[in-house]
């Protein structure tokens, strides 16, 4: 069978025909679901500004449900099927692997998806995202999630199918790219997930019908947050590989080395995608000794990895930066950054809230005894907006305003309005992540109606200022969403009104060029850098969160040690 | 070549490393292992670690011996609702029952002394969030929790659920007094 190509002449991508409908329709699917979730977020916001409480109760706990699972499972996964897509069939210059099956990938999500936000807004199964049981959805709740679950698992599938495809066929020359390799850390860490999602979600749906009779709630949490987290581990992959692409995109920048790179993403399969245990440090029934290992596997190796990327990313735009002049001092290159091109700013803002904010709150949380300060208060909540709405979601975003125009050949929508996007969304993420996480330290719940606690036997008040910290939350959100909504109308505008490309798809059945690296070999970065740096304003921004993160941590134990004693 | 292009040298991780990365790696790996260490260490040094004592319990049998425990040592009942106020003899066992809605029962506390609580659930999954120190532990059905809890302060607690519930979860709300060893609780928090 032959198989159409097209050639991008602005970006020099080669397009397989199956391949850009599928990437299309499930980007599609992706930012439809995008929209439903945040104004979900938002109604949540507002619902716990405690001024505003915009929502009764009821309604409050079925929006929530709702809010977590379109966007933390729904739009990640439509978003991050199309990405496998391209950091396959595109980057390789591969004819994807079975596209009738993506078809079939893409109905099951998509049907799967519809089922469970039906059974949602029935208003049977408002359960949050974890569903822990014994609390009982509607069977349809599960079983929506086990067919999206299954769709996903197909399109993961073609992914690996398309690599060897491509290296069947001798479509590039040498390695995989870097993106495709973040890639397929993420799909080899997707399918870890999805396996521990079948474990626990069939038995659970096998009860919700009466099959089985009882499912033990602490096995239920450590096996759900291997898909709970693990699908998060996926995310980081993800959007770690988007930003190496993004940088080549926007600066053509060489990865530092490919060695510590690629080592950073194995370091990732090895030592995240098992590391569920920090959701279960204050359980019950699990010793001391497996808590401290299985979050830590004892050198955090899998923090090393981030801390590694945090590095290289920008350490590549910058030497990237000063070879192409800005050489000065120490912070040209990211003064004379391109800071109002979406496409830039979303990236960077993304990285450096994903370090900040996401990541230092993450790895603080997840420590044995600090936890205790932090379990199951909204300042959890605030961890992971920095984490997938700031981090992998900004990072999405970005590479979604400069990926769709030329998927669809159409200039970007609404240009002006594209520029403001990732600032909007970012600061209001970023803000939401930093008020939630004041107001968690205060001890504010999260998944919580009513922080004035209405209606119990006895009373309680929060401080003054937690309720000035979810008001302020409220505001950003409102600010959040208002960048998002940007996002979605410079992609809907794209996709309908963009002006078209006058030069034709020309698609055709000759085999596409052979994907080679260049020629010579590098050794090093040449002459830039100070010192025998090439990065050393990377460097000390670096060693700056370092900073942060060590006295954040000590901050923490130093309070903890304060509190009242128990062993 | 760029990241979005086959690497440069077919042998890639022959390729010499920048000093740059090397350093950030070791400086990175040795915070790791800080923090790796730092866990066991605060079991060693520091006095507040749960260490996973806990046993399998049914509901039935953890409201039955809550409500022995009830019976045994309330001292007071609070509220039109007559809720219990129990006070436990210093160093013993205390139990604490969460279900849909309520903390059973309110219990007071002399600060300074160790009690061995017992936390369990008679129905879903709930959250023990003590206010406002902000202490927080997951409490599950067939479970007992048996934490070795020793209060340093004297006053008036806010006992939080903060693991979702269902509807009614914003009014789980109990008390928890730490009073004087002498027998008076002072009302400040």
């Amino acid at each position: 069978m032959k198989s159409e190509f097209r050639t991008c002449p602005k970006s020099g991508l080669v397009f397989h025909r199956p391949a850009e409908r599928l990437i299309k329709a499930n980007a599609v699917a992706a930012v439809i679901f995008l929209a439903v979730g945040g104004l979900l977020g938002l109604l949540v916001a507002l619902t716990r500004w405690p001024a505003v409480q915009l929502l009764d109760a009821q309604q409050f706990y079925t929006v929530l449900t709702g809010h977590g699972v379109v966007l933390l499972l729904v739009w990640i996964l439509f978003f991050e099927i199309a990405l496998l897509y391209f950091c396959s069939s595109v980057l390789l210059r591969c004819r994807l692997a079975t596209p009738r099956l993506g078809w079939v990938a893409f109905a099951l999500m998509l049907g799967g998806a519809a089922m469970t936000a039906i059974a949602i807004l029935q208003g049977g199964s408002s359960v949050m995202m974890t569903s822990y049981v014994p609390m009982p959805a509607a069977p349809n709740f599960y079983l929506g999630l086990i067919l999206f679950a299954v769709g996903a698992l197909i399109g993961t599938f073609m992914f690996f199918g398309t690599l060897v495809i491509a290296r069947d066929e001798k479509t590039y020359e040498g390695s995989i790219p870097l993106v495709t390799f973040g890639a397929l850390t993420a799909a080899i860490i997707a399918v870890f997930t999805i396996a521990c999602g079948a474990i626990v979600l069939i038995p659970t749906w096998l009860w919700s019908i009466g099959y089985i009779s009882h499912i033990d709630p602490l096995m239920y949490r450590l096996i759900w947050w291997g898909l709970g987290h693990s699908s998060q581990q996926i995310n980081v992959a993800a959007h770690v590989a988007v930003w190496y692409a993004i940088a080549a995109i926007v600066f053509g920048a060489t990865p530092m080395s490919e060695k510590v790179s690629r080592g950073a993403f194995f370091l990732y399969i090895l030592f995240i995608s098992i590391a569920s245990a920090h959701h279960l440090l204050g359980d019950p029934g699990l010793s001391s000794e497996w808590k401290i290992f299985n979050t830590s596997y004892a050198m955090y190796l899998a923090v090393l990895a981030s801390l590694v990327h945090g590095l290289t990313v920008p350490g590549s735009v910058e030497v990237a930066q000063r070879k192409a002049g800005h050489n000065r001092g120490l912070f040209e290159w990211l003064r004379k950054a391109p800071w109002g091109n979406p496409v830039f700013s979303g990236m960077f803002l993304s990285l450096v809230g994903f370090g900040f904010i996401g990541g230092i709150s993450g790895v603080v949380m997840g420590a044995e005894q600090i936890n205790f300060l932090i379990h199951n208060t909204i300042y959890v909540p605030g961890h992971f907006h920095g984490t997938v709405a700031l981090g992998t979601t900004l990072a999405f975003m970005a590479l979604s305003l400069w990926l769709v125009p030329v998927l669809f050949r159409r200039e970007l929508f609404a240009p002006k309005l594209a520029k403001w996007q990732p600032w909007l969304f970012g600061i209001g993420t970023g803000l939401q992540a930093f008020f939630m996480m004041g107001a968690g330290t205060l001890g504010v719940s999260r998944r919580h109606w009513d922080m004035a606690f209405t209606g119990s036997a006895f009373e309680w008040a929060y401080p003054g200022m937690a309720y000035t910290m979810m008001a302020l939350n409220g505001v950003s959100a409102i600010m959040a969403v208002t960048g998002g909504l940007a996002f979605v109308i410079v992609i809907v505008g794209t996709v309908l009104f963009g002006k078209r490309s006058d030069v034709p798809a020309n698609y055709s059945f000759e085999r596409p060029a052979v994907l080679r690296g260049p020629a010579e070999v590098l050794s090093g970065h040449g002459s830039v850098g100070v010192k025998g740096f090439p990065a050393p304003g990377t460097f000390v921004l670096a060693g700056f969160l370092l900073l942060v993160f060590v006295v954040y941590y000590f901050i923490n134990y130093g309070y903890l040690a304060s509190v009242w004693k128990f062993s | 070549m760029t990241a979005i292009h086959p690497p440069s040298s077919r042998i890639w991780w022959k390729q010499p490393v920048d000093r740059v990365e090397l350093v950030w790696i070791g400086i990175a790996l040795v915070w790791c292992l800080i923090m790796f260490f730092f866990m066991p260490f605060w079991h060693v040094y520091g006095e507040q670690n749960y260490s996973g004592e806990a046993y399998r319990v049914t509901p039935d049998q953890f409201i039955r011996k809550t409500n022995e425990f009830v019976a045994a040592h309330t001292v007071r009942t609070e509220t039109d609702r007559n809720i219990p106020v129990v006070r436990p003899p210093a160093g013993s066992d205390v139990y604490l029952l969460a279900r849909l809605w309520a903390w059973h029962p309110i219990l007071e506390l002399e600060r300074g002394q160790t009690y061995r609580l017992r936390v369990s659930s008679a129905d879903w999954q709930h959250g023990l969030s003590i206010q406002p120190i902000n202490l927080n532990f997951q409490v599950l059905p067939g479970y007992e929790m048996v934490l070795n809890i020793t209060p340093t302060e004297t006053g008036e607690y806010a006992v939080v659920c903060n693991e979702y519930c269902g509807i009614l979860h914003h009014t789980m709300l109990g008390k928890l007094y730490v009073v004087d060893p002498a027998g008076e609780r002072s009302d400040e928090i």
